[in-house]
């Protein structure tokens, strides 16, 4: 009796979990097609493509449409590809997202752990700068820039990206750190350890997957930005501009399989962080939600 | 001076005043238990001994040197915390020197005195383990050791066994004594559990609503409370307190109380003063233990007065029975010998020892005999 309706049980699981799998996969190609029409078509001669035959695998295969994009196409007015400005925006991301990412994990720590009278006001007013929209800020953004003497240079992006990541920031490390139990800060207070001595030694090694969370945040809004970028990059514009320079060039031939291949340039950097680090994501997420 | 002294101290948050005027002085080597309810100011206390809170007014002093204001790493005292608050990112061994290496001891002597330890604590074993590897005794055994290996003048331990289970809590409670009997360290001791804070100490000050109640060595506090509060979160089960008047017959003073059907019951007082209370109300008080059958009763009491009344319900718990009854319209309970045989609602000759007897106040609920 009892091994009957586990038989059934089981196939009815089997039934359903087909059926998950199927939605799943039909999902999955769905999303996955833009992917592959870009890498096929990054990957053929332009002649391929305008006979028509865009959904089709190439025919004959060619890294050229890649060199092209790397080195040698259009931008602008300047045959250079997309490598200087693939260099500008890891110069730019590298050290907004290290800077800002630290500057978080500060604010969290004293929020938390080192809290004064106020520091809910504080701490409202940061999460403040995450509701200000990037268009309010470009005018007095760019006077500033100006006044200190950081306009269209790499440094000047840096600042306005720290500025504005700092509030997100700041949010994944308080929330982060509220859950941390305060009874080791105050153990290692009485052990002598101080201010800066807690934080490396005991916040730090346990703020891994908070910091994984906000590194990528931080990554992909900076790498991915567009509208700084084209406002105060001046002559050292990131990637993303000169990606926009490429595609819209209203004189020539479009070269779609060279625009292809420099779109996925562009979002490789992000691609590799998310598949390096992403799977921590998730977990961060989860780990700085449950207490606030 | 005494070793640590904690002279009219008092703790405000804003205009409440959570703490009042405390004065107690520990001398060197002694065991203090700070004991009461949740929210009776007994860790705020600790905390300000230990540095983590600051001092609203009132000197606290280590050693003659008054430390208010000094910093908690520089007060030389180690704290054993409620939830170990162990370093989960390092290791044992790590955890138990990292406050040496914060004080710049050389890594050498950090190393001896890791070893002197983790000897003497059995964890000489475990050095390489992360705490999230050990068991809640064995986290409970590096706390300790972390607060030994800095060698303070005085330990502090806030509710240190409360995250243990019953029969751990029992074992480690043990050895904390041992441990303190050996080493003769001073130690300050917060916990709620009464039964901790009677076996360990050499001192309790209990505490209820911000007021130290009662400071004194454990059997003073039991035989002697200084109020009802104290009388009856001191010993388990608790101390009755029933209403009665004090009468004199035969020249003695006399309390008179009501058996469950409201006949009345003369239990004569070991104490003289009580005939100063004549034909007023009081609170008696009798431990639980000190109400037994006849043949349990102690045989060194002056002052043995007997009882009949109706048993409501017995408990065996193993090594005691016990038996509950109404006294003056309140319940009584009573700690009777296992082997004895008692049943519901048999009628059953009680004998009281009145030498053990604590009368009250009804209006201050202060002791006024013995």
């Amino acid at each position: 009796m009892s091994a009957a309706t586990q038989d059934t049980a089981v196939r009815t699981g089997r039934i359903t979990r087909t059926f998950i799998y199927v939605v799943l996969l039909v999902f999955a190609l769905f999303y996955l097609m833009p992917l592959f029409v870009m890498v096929s078509n990054s990957l053929k001669p332009l002649a391929e493509i305008t006979g028509g035959n865009m959904m089709a695998l190439p025919q004959s295969w060619t890294l050229e449409p890649w060199r092209q994009a790397w080195s040698s196409a259009q931008i602008g007015v300047e045959p250079t590809g997309l490598k200087p400005y693939f260099l500008n925006s890891i110069l730019m991301v590298v050290p907004a997202v290290a800077i800002s990412t630290v500057l978080g994990a500060l604010n969290g720590y004293v929020l938390t752990k080192w809290s004064f009278p106020g520091h809910k006001i504080i701490f409202g007013l940061l999460l403040f700068s995450c509701f200000i929209p990037f268009q309010i800020v470009l005018i007095p953004m760019a006077m500033i820039l100006g006044k200190i003497g950081l306009a269209g240079s790499i440094p000047g992006l840096i600042l306005v990206h720290v500025v504005y990541g700092v509030g997100f920031t700041t949010l994944y490390y308080r929330n982060y750190y509220a859950a941390f139990p305060t009874e080791l800060v105050r153990a290692a207070m009485i052990d002598g350890a101080g201010f800066f001595r807690i934080f490396w030694r005991i916040m730090l090694p346990v703020s891994g997957p908070i910091t994984v969370v906000s590194v990528i945040w931080q990554f992909t809004n900076i790498w991915n930005d567009f509208l700084f970028g084209a406002s105060f990059g001046g002559q050292s514009q990131p990637m993303t501009v000169a990606l926009n320079n490429l595609v819209q060039s209203s004189t020539g031939v479009k070269e779609y399989n060279v625009h292809f291949a420099g779109a996925i340039l562009a979002a490789l950097p992000t691609l590799l962080v998310y598949i390096v680090a992403g799977r921590y994501f998730v977990r961060g997420l989860m780990a700085g939600s449950v207490k606030g | 001076m005494s070793f640590l002294d904690i002279a009219n101290v008092t703790k405000s948050y804003g205009a409440v005043e959570v703490l009042h005027r405390v004065d107690i002085g520990v001398e060197q080597g002694e065991f203090l238990v700070l004991v009461g309810p949740s929210g009776c100011g007994k860790s705020t206390l600790l905390n300000m001994i230990a540095g983590l809170e600051g001092i609203s007014s009132g000197d606290i002093s280590i050693k003659g040197r008054v430390v208010n204001g000094v910093h908690p790493s520089k007060r030389n005292i180690a704290m054993v915390f409620q939830s170990y608050a162990l370093y989960p990112n390092m290791t044992v061994g790590q955890n138990m020197t990292f406050g040496l290496e914060m004080h710049g001891v050389p890594k050498a002597e950090r190393e001896k005195a890791l070893a002197d330890v983790a000897k003497l604590l059995q964890i000489d074993n475990l050095l390489d383990r992360k705490p999230g590897q050990l068991s809640g005794g064995q986290r409970q055994r590096v706390a300790m050791g972390r607060a030994l290996v800095r060698n303070p003048d005085v330990f502090l331990f806030d509710e240190p066994l409360s995250n243990l289970d019953a029969k751990l809590r029992v074992d480690m409670r043990t050895e904390i004594k041992k441990l303190h009997q050996k080493l003769k360290t001073t130690i300050v001791y917060v916990t709620h559990d009464q039964i901790e804070a009677m076996t360990l100490s050499t001192r309790i000050a209990v505490m209820y609503q911000g007021y130290i109640q009662q400071l004194g060595t454990p059997q003073e506090i039991y035989d002697t409370p200084a109020n009802v509060f104290v009388a009856t979160f001191m010993g388990s089960p608790a101390m009755n307190i029933m209403p009665a008047t004090v009468v004199m017959q035969d020249g003695a003073p006399h309390a008179r109380i009501t058996d469950v059907n409201g006949g009345a019951c003369l239990l004569r007082f070991s104490q003289a003063n009580l005939a100063d209370w004549q034909g007023r109300e009081i609170l008696l008080g009798i431990r639980p233990e000190t109400i037994t059958d006849q043949d349990g009763a102690d045989r060194k009491s002056t002052n043995i007065q007997h009882l009949t009344n109706t048993i409501g319900v017995t408990e065996p718990a193993g090594s005691d029975t016990f038996v509950t009854m109404t006294l003056s319209g309140r319940d009584i309970v009573a700690r009777m010998r296992a082997d004895v045989t008692v049943a519901p609602g048999q009628t059953f000759d009680f004998a009281i020892d009145m030498d053990k007897a604590v009368a009250f106040d009804p209006k201050t609920e202060e002791r006024i005999a013995p």
